[in-house]
């Protein structure tokens, strides 16, 4: 157990890329947490994926022993934040286990949406905030520029702001300085019931679950008896420890600090984020504030290419959901795509780095159907159901009214790029809330449907705004809709994988439109082949794909049926790869054509 | 047309062709990828023994054969001396019988050098030629990087037809630009000093060889699909009002006049090939149908030759559905179609067993195949598509 007064927590918060976790290692280096040939570079993202795409996504910590220049000795408790709004409840709970913030920003770049999404955040939870200006070794760097951006746009002192370079290692004492100097020591009662924050949980496939957590009040010690206070799950706790950042184990962990306990437990589904630990003996009358459990926000279909990786898709996505209970999954059939499952995510970013996780570490072929967000739909029996899965959709007749959702969104982007930003939100159903500008760049806030962003509007941001947008939100209420489905038939065949949920206003166009990106992606065959949309019944669009005129080798190759023999069965393998509906065979591509769907 | 042998009984003389492929040329055309090689000099002797000893390996084999065709391939056969071809047809006829009206073509390109040998070749034993002549324009020939022009051709052709008993030659069409009405011109004119046979290629974009790398950069486009299907329409129509029916693809006879030899391949019979690159289809004694090919490497083939009496880089033996396979894939490209009863006694495999019954049916109903009088055959109009046939047919 650690003296109060001598522990400082600090979250690290930024918008993606601005350093975050290059800085974090520039701490833990010079804090001697590792030698210099253990640091691999961005020592917390422990993960490949997460490696790879520079996204925290699990929260990371790690406890560091500073001596100050003053002689003092500290214990820094620094925690790495998920650094994309998919995960804003996770980051939420990553600040609720610190008392201050480290807000780093790009020295060159400035304030972007998830700067100010995270910075008010920090906000909220009454954090001392360190604003930190990094790659100050660029020429580019305009540091008061961004200091004057910072307290023009977030409304932060930013006057004690540091100059850093996480690259060069420009600084860093100054930041480990400012953090004891400036930051609160936690307060709490080693003597009052156990109350823990569970900050995050993920599978270790040989201690069995491991939860970051952040002691409150009393004390974790091994063969605490502990129960979930959320969830009700209770366990023995068997390892009590702290990451260094190697995980180090310790007698126990008291008010104030942050480590993780082991418990033998098999299922991170009882480990919910932000769930209150307590001991089974002496529980605490109250639970800590803000756990919410994590609901799903889009949901699409996943299924095998190849029909026989059915088991292994069920197989992986099970081993992944054991370090990530903040996915769903339901086995689901659809009569062109077979069976597969239908899961839910906490977003986009969320949706593809599992997709992503299944390709690559389970070498998994897959097909993704368009995803979709949650509708709330009533009955004219008065019964309410969620829908997901458009191919769920009640009869019209059957509808008193659906609700959806929409969000609060906060988009960054320089000047010149405004006007095509400004139309896409219009075009998506947007409705413009403010417009401020912070220099040469302007800040919007819009409320728009869920819907409509999970559809192209990350593609289309990117491309109107040339990469330079950045952008952020929050989820905010269900609204009435007049909402429609659009139904794709081939040769007079729904296709339940193709099928969309579109709002009345929108449904026409997106249906031509996909009629006609589908003729470009199914390739002639030997049949006529007839694309159609329909809404409630109405033929809106068709187009045709002629049959195939001319598909035969010219030449012989003397005797060689081998040749011949070896061409053919390539292209029956090609086939394969397609999925089959009546007698019309659709590539792949098609599928995805929904998803990835630009409205030119 | 040749009538189509009925299935051999165990233990009689086997029917047998004989593929001999010939390597060199005198330049790569741009659009082949037939195993063809350019080189400096061939050691004449060495070749000629390698071919002989080839012979012997096979002879042993299938001790007991007639031979009903030969067919002298490449590359350019035309440019093997003409005594080559002597020591290989009389080889064959000394180590097997080989068919008193046996067939023995020899493919030529239409240069006068070459054509100036055909004397020899005649005297050889050779008695059908097949002249690369590829077009009618002089310059498509230079398209098509070829070292003749058309009275090159042409003179080649009229002394073909005066030296051998029988004569075709080859055209290929769908060329960039090509329209309907230049094809129309080109094939009438082939028409009028044609034998009783002729070969039309659509022009096929091969990976790996100069056009293909041409095409992907846009230097030049062939026709679409449309246009590649008008071409091919046009060609059947000129081609039947002209008494050349097609009785396979891309070949056409006048008067029941065919390419016995590629007959064989088609339908599935045995042939044995020999020289670098070859195959063969064979069924020595004791054993089933296996697949043979040859080292395709100049150079590789000869030395393997040499060292262990053969070039054979690979012996698969086929089972009866894969023989079935085959046999349809091949026999689908002629009018006459398949005999399901030769199919049958010729692999030991029941048609339907690799037939998708789905397939089938959807394809008959479409009109693209038809199934009638123990045959399978693809229709007019399905034979342009025989591809995509094949796969939705074959399980
Ligand atoms: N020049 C320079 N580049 C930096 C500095 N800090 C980080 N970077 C680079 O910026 C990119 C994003 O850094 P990273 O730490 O992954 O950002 P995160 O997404 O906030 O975790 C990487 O390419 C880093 O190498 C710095 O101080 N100077
Ligand atoms: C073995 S090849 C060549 C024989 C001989 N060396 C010649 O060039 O005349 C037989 C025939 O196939 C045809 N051919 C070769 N490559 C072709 C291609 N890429 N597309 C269409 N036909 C082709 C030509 O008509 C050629 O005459
Ligand atoms: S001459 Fe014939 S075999 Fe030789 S490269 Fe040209 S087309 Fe090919
Ligand atoms: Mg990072």
């Amino acid at each position: 157990m650690t003296d109060l007064a001598r522990i400082r927590n600090v979250a690290i918060i930024a918008h993606i890329d601005h350093g975050k976790s290059t800085l974090a290692d520039r701490l833990i280096e010079r804090c001697g947490g590792l030698q210099k040939r253990e640091m691999t570079s961005q020592v917390l993202d422990s993960m490949e994926l997460e490696r790879e795409r520079g996204i925290t996504i699990k929260a990371q910590t790690v406890r560091l022993a500073y001596r100050g220049s003053d002689g003092s000795d500290h214990v820094v408790n620094l925690v790495d934040t998920p650094g994309h709004v998919d995960f804003s409840y996770e980051v939420s709970r990553s600040l609720a286990a610190c008392e201050g913030s480290l807000l780093v920003v790009d020295a060159t770049q400035g304030v972007e949406a998830q700067t100010l999404a995270n910075a008010y955040q920090a906000v909220d939870h009454d954090h001392e905030i360190v604003p930190v200006l990094n790659k100050m070794d660029l020429a580019s760097a305009e540091p008061d520029r961004v200091k004057q951006q910072i307290e023009d746009v977030i409304g932060i002192d930013a006057s004690g702001a540091l100059e850093v370079s996480a690259k060069t290692g420009q600084g860093i004492e100054t930041v480990l300085d400012a953090l004891i100097a400036r930051l609160p020591p936690p307060a709490g009662d080693a003597d009052a019931p156990l109350t823990a924050l569970l900050v995050d949980s993920w599978y270790d496939p040989y201690l069995g679950v491991v939860i970051l957590v952040r002691v409150v009040h009393g004390r974790l010690t091994p063969r605490t008896k502990i129960r979930m206070m959320a969830s009700g799950a209770e366990h023995e706790v068997e390892r009590v420890g702290v990451f260094t950042p190697k995980k180090t184990l310790v007698d126990s962990l008291g008010p104030g600090e942050i480590g993780f306990i082991t418990a033998a437990i098999k299922d991170v589904a009882d480990c919910e984020v932000g769930d209150t630990i307590t001991a089974v003996r002496r529980p605490a009358a109250e639970a800590l504030p803000g756990f919410r459990p994590s609901v799903p926000v889009v949901f699409c279909g996943l299924f095998p290419v190849d029909s026989n990786d059915y088991e292994r898709l069920r197989e992986s996505l099970a081993k992944l959901r054991l370090n990530d209970s903040s996915f769903h999954y339901d086995a689901e059939s659809s009569p062109a795509l077979g069976f597969g499952f239908r899961c839910g995510f906490l977003g986009l970013l969320h949706l593809e780095i599992v997709q992503e996780r299944l390709e690559r570490e389970f070498g998994l072929d897959l097909v993704a159907t368009a995803p979709s967000v949650v509708y709330r739909v009533t009955l004219t029996d008065g019964q309410e159901l969620s829908l997901h899965n458009p191919a769920d959709m009640p009869d019209p007749s059957r509808i008193r009214r659906i609700d959806e959702p929409w969000i609060h969104a906060t988009i960054l982007v320089p000047d010149e790029h405004l006007g095509g930003v400004l139309a896409l939100c219009e075009e998506k159903r947007g409705e413009q809330l403010d417009l401020t500008y912070a220099g040469n760049r302007a800040m919007v806030i819009y409320r728009l449907p869920l819907n409509e962003v999970v559809f192209d509007f990350y593609d289309r941001l990117k491309s109107v705004s040339r990469g330079y947008a950045s952008f952020d939100y929050r989820l905010e209420d269900y609204l009435e809709s007049d909402l429609v489905k659009l139904a794709i038939m081939i040769n007079g065949e729904p296709v339940d994988a193709l099928a969309l949920i579109a709002h009345r206003s929108q449904a026409e166009r997106r249906g031509r439109a996909l009629c006609v990106r589908l003729k470009e992606l199914i390739p002639r065959q030997l049949f006529k082949i007839a694309i159609q949309a329909a809404i409630g019944g109405k033929i809106i669009a068709r187009e045709t794909v002629s049959p195939l005129r001319k598909d035969v080798l010219a030449k012989c190759y003397g005797g060689d049926v081998t040749r011949k023999r070896k061409l053919l069965e390539k292209q029956k393998k090609g086939k394969k790869r397609m999925r089959q509906i009546g007698n019309v065979e659709i590539p792949q591509e098609a599928f995805l054509a929904a998803l990835k769907m630009g409205e030119s | 047309m040749t009538g189509e042998p009925e299935p051999s009984s165990a233990g009689a003389q086997q029917a047998l062709a004989l593929y001999v492929h010939w390597p060199f040329c005198l330049s790569k055309c741009p659009y082949c990828d037939f195993n063809s090689h350019v080189r400096e000099s061939v050691d004449q002797a060495r070749w000629r023994g390698a071919l002989l000893r080839e012979l012997d390996h096979f002879a042993a084999l299938l001790p007991r054969a007639t031979v009903n065709s030969i067919f002298f391939g490449g590359g350019t056969p035309s440019l093997m001396p003409p005594e080559t071809a002597a020591a290989v047809i009389d080889g064959a006829a000394a180590r097997w019988t080989l068919a008193t009206d046996a067939e023995i073509t020899l493919e030529a390109n239409p240069t006068s050098t070459e054509a100036a040998r055909l004397e020899d070749f005649r005297t050889a034993g050779v008695n059908r030629v097949s002249l690369g002549v590829q077009a009618l324009d002089d310059d498509a020939l230079k398209f098509l990087g070829r070292g003749h022009d058309v009275a090159e051709a042409r003179q080649a052709v009229a002394l073909a037809q005066r030296i051998m008993p029988r004569s075709s030659f080859d055209l290929i069409y769908a060329r960039p630009g090509q329209t309907v009405g230049a094809w129309r011109d080109e094939l009438s004119e082939a028409l009028s000093f044609a034998d009783n046979h002729l070969s039309l290629y659509q022009l096929t974009i091969e990976k790996g060889t100069p056009f293909w790398r041409q095409a992907r950069d846009g230097a030049f486009a062939l026709p679409d699909d449309d246009t590649g299907r008008a071409l091919y329409d046009l060609t059947q129509e000129i081609m039947e009002a002209a008494g050349f029916a097609a009785y396979e693809v891309s070949n056409h006879g006048r008067g029941g006049d065919a390419c016995r030899h590629n007959l064989a391949y088609w339908r599935y019979d045995d042939y044995v090939g020999i020289g670098p690159g070859a195959h063969g289809r064979i069924a020595p004694a004791g054993e089933g149908r296996q697949a043979t090919r040859q080292h395709a490497a100049p150079e590789s083939w000869l030395a393997a030759v040499e060292r262990a009496g053969h070039g054979t880089a690979e012996t698969r033996s086929l089972d009866p559905d894969e023989q079935a396979r085959e046999m349809l894939m091949m026999g689908l490209r002629l009018a006459e179609g398949v005999s399901e009863a030769r199919l049958k006694g010729r692999t030991g495999c029941e048609p339907d067993r690799v037939l998708d019954r789905d397939g089938l049916t959807r394809l008959v109903e479409a009109g693209y195949l038809e199934r009638r009088d123990g045959r399978l055959r693809a229709t007019a109009a399905g034979r342009p598509l025989l591809n995509s046939l094949l796969i939705e047919l074959l399980v």
